[in-house]
C-alpha cells in the first residue's frame, strides 16, 4: 500500500513538475531570445505573456494529426512517445533534496544514462519513420552526435564517481557538503585539480546530447527544414518539443547534482531543495543564453569538438584524476 | 598539433566575449515598437492621398473651384461640383471627391492648385476590404461635423442685386423695345399689305 501510494505521488507530482517546466521553459526561451535580440517576446497573452504557453499547448493539442504517406506508420506514431518516456523516467533517480528522491538507487548515475541513450534512438526513428530525406539526414546526424558526445560526457561522469566512491546520485550530494568550496566544480585539493575541466566538457556535452542549439544538427531550420520534426505537426511536435525541456532540465540536474552540490547551500546554512532549483535553473538559464548566443556548428566542426578536443581531454582528465587519487 | 592549445583558448574567449554581448544587449530595453498601441510618427512630407487644407483665418478651404486638380489629374481620380451663391465672389465648392482607388499619387493635383488648398495627407494604414471606403469625400473629411455655409459678403450681394436689377431693367427695357419694334413692323407690314391691295 505504501509502494502504491508513492508510486502515485511519483506520477503526481512528476507530471505536474514536468508539466509546469516543460510549459515556462518555453516561456522562458522565448522571452530569453526576444530580450537578447532586444525585442520583447511574447507579451499579449496574459501579463508578460504568461499564458502564451496555455494557448500554444490549446492549439498543439487541436491540430489533426497527419501521418504522411511515404511515412513507416508504426515507427512515426512511436518516435514521440519515445522521445517522451526516458525523459519523464529519468526523474525517478533525481534527488531534489535530503530524502526527497522518488527512488533511492544505488546506481541512479548509471540509470541515467542508460536511459538518456533512448533520445538518440526516438530521433533516428522519427527520422527514419517520417519517410522524408531531410528527416532521415537528421537522424543520422544525431545518432553520430550522440555517439560522439556521450564518450566524454561518460569518462568525465567516472571522474566524479572516482572521487566521490559512488553512482548513488544523493551520496553524491552528500559528499559535497558543507561550503560551495566543497562542490565538485572547483579544484579539489584531496582528490582533483582538474575538477573545472570535468565540469566543462560536462556541461558542453550535455547541451550537445539534448540536441541544443548550437549543437542542434538534428532540427537545422537553415539546412534541412525541421531536420527530424519535418512531418510532425500538432501533438507530435509538441511532445518532442516537451521532450527536448526534459531533457534539459534532466540534464540541468544532473550537472548540478555531479558538480554544483545539488542541494547544498555554498555557504553551509540552510540547505534544501530551493538550492537545487537556484542552480538547476541557473544553468538552464544558461543553456537558454548560449542558444541564442552562438551560431549553429557545422557537423564536421562538431565531430572534430568532439573526438579531437572532448574526448582527449576527459581521457587526459581521467588518467590524472586516478594518478590525483592513488598519489595523495 | 602546432596551435592546437592557443586555438582552444582563442575560441573560448571568442565564446566569452559573444556571450558578453548579448548579456548586454538582453539588460538593454527591447526597441520593438507594439505597432496597433503605438506608432512612430509619420514624417510631414509622407504623400498620402490628397486632403484640404484648412485656412486658419477662415476657417475652411481656400478652394476656387477652378478644376485645374481634376484636369491635371491623369488618372482621372477627382471628381469637382461647386455652384453659385449669390453675395460670394467666385464659385462655392459642393463636394470634392477623390476615388483613391485609381490615385496614384503622382502629386499633379497639388502642383496644380494655385490657391495651394491641398496637399499631401499622413495617412499610411489606410486598409479595409471594400472598395468604397477609398471614395474619399474631402469636403467632409476637413468639415466632418458639417460643411459650413458660405459667408455672404452683404455689399458684394448689394451690388449684385443693383446689378441684377439693372441688368433685368435692361432686359425688360430691350424687351420693351423689342415690342415695340414688332408691333412697329406689323403695322408698317399691315400697311404695306393694304398697299399692295391697293397696287392690285
Amino acid at each position: 500500500m505504501d509502494e502504491l501510494i508513492r508510486l502515485l505521488s511519483y506520477f503526481v507530482g512528476i507530471a505536474a513538475f514536468l508539466g509546469f517546466n516543460l510549459a515556462y521553459l518555453g516561456w522562458v526561451e522565448r522571452k530569453g531570445a526576444g530580450h537578447i535580440q532586444r525585442r520583447n517576446g511574447p507579451k499579449e497573452v496574459g501579463p508578460y505573456g504568461l499564458i502564451q504557453p496555455l494557448a500554444d499547448g490549446l492549439k498543439l493539442m487541436s491540430k489533426q494529426l497527419i501521418v504522411p504517406a511515404a511515412a513507416d506508420k508504426p515507427l512515426y506514431m512511436a518516435a514521440p512517445i519515445l522521445a517522451m518516456v526516458p525523459a519523464v523516467l529519468l526523474f525517478v533517480a533525481i534527488p531534489f533534496g535530503e530524502g526527497i528522491v522518488p527512488r533511492q538507487f544505488d546506481f541512479g548515475l548509471l540509470m541515467i544514462f542508460a536511459f538518456a541513450a533512448f533520445a538518440g534512438l526516438a530521433v533516428l526513428m522519427a527520422g527514419w519513420g517520417s519517410g522524408n530525406k531531410y528527416s532521415l539526414i537528421a537522424g543520422t546526424r544525431v545518432v553520430s552526435q550522440n555517439i560522439a558526445f556521450e564518450i566524454p560526457m561518460l569518462i568525465t561522469a567516472i571522474t566524479v564517481v572516482m572521487i566521490t566512491g559512488t553512482m548513488d546520485l544523493s551520496e553524491i550530494v552528500r559528499h559535497q557538503a558543507g561550503g560551495f568550496w566543497h562542490w565538485n566544480i572547483f579544484p579539489r585539493f584531496d582528490s582533483s585539480l582538474l575538477m573545472p575541466v570535468s565540469f566543462l566538457i560536462f556541461y558542453i556535452c550535455s547541451m550537445a546530447e539534448t540536441n541544443r542549439a548550437p549543437f542542434d544538427l538534428g532540427e537545422a531550420e537553415s539546412e534541412l527544414v525541421a531536420g527530424y520534426l519535418t512531418e510532425y505537426g500538432g501533438m507530435g511536435f509538441g511532445i518532442f518539443m516537451m521532450a527536448e525541456y526534459a531533457n534539459i532540465v534532466i540534464g540541468c540536474s544532473l550537472t548540478t547534482i555531479l558538480f554544483l552540490g545539488g542541494w547544498q547551500c555554498p555557504f553551509g546554512i540552510l540547505p534544501g531543495p530551493h538550492w537545487f532549483f537556484i542552480k538547476m535553473y541557473f544553468l538552464i538559464w544558461c543553456f537558454v543564453w548560449m542558444r541564442w548566443t552562438f551560431p549553429r556548428v557545422t557537423l564536421w566542426g562538431l565531430l572534430n569538438l568532439s573526438w579531437k578536443y572532448l574526448i582527449p581531454f576527459s581521457l587526459v582528465n581521467l588518467l590524472l584524476t586516478a594518478l590525483f587519487i592513488k598519489v595523495f | 598539433m602546432s596551435g592546437y592549445f592557443t586555438n582552444i583558448i582563442d575560441g573560448l574567449k571568442s565564446l566569452a566575449i559573444g556571450l558578453g554581448i548579448t548579456n548586454r544587449e538582453f539588460l538593454k530595453k527591447p526597441i520593438t515598437l507594439q505597432y496597433p498601441h503605438e506608432a512612430l510618427k509619420m514624417t510631414p512630407r509622407y504623400r498620402g492621398h490628397i486632403e484640404l487644407l484648412k485656412n486658419p483665418e477662415t476657417g475652411t478651404h481656400t478652394c476656387i473651384s477652378c478644376g485645374m486638380c481634376a484636369n491635371g489629374c491623369p488618372s482621372k481620380s477627382i471628381t469637382i461640383k461647386s455652384k453659385k451663391v449669390p453675395g460670394v465672389k467666385g464659385k462655392v465648392l459642393t463636394s470634392y471627391i477623390l476615388d483613391f482607388t485609381t490615385c496614384s499619387l503622382c502629386g499633379q493635383c497639388v502642383e496644380n492648385c494655385k490657391p495651394a488648398a491641398i496637399d499631401f495627407s499622413n495617412a499610411y494604414n489606410l486598409a479595409s476590404t471594400r472598395k468604397e471606403d477609398f471614395i474619399f469625400n474631402l469636403l467632409e473629411r476637413l468639415h466632418p461635423e458639417g460643411v459650413p455655409e458660405p459667408v455672404v459678403d452683404p455689399e458684394l450681394l448689394k451690388k449684385e442685386k443693383e446689378k441684377k436689377a439693372a441688368a433685368a431693367q435692361k432686359a425688360a427695357e430691350k424687351k420693351a423695345a423689342a415690342e415695340k419694334k414688332a408691333a412697329e413692323d406689323a403695322a408698317a407690314e399691315k400697311g404695306g399689305e393694304a398697299t399692295a391691295e391697293e397696287k392690285s
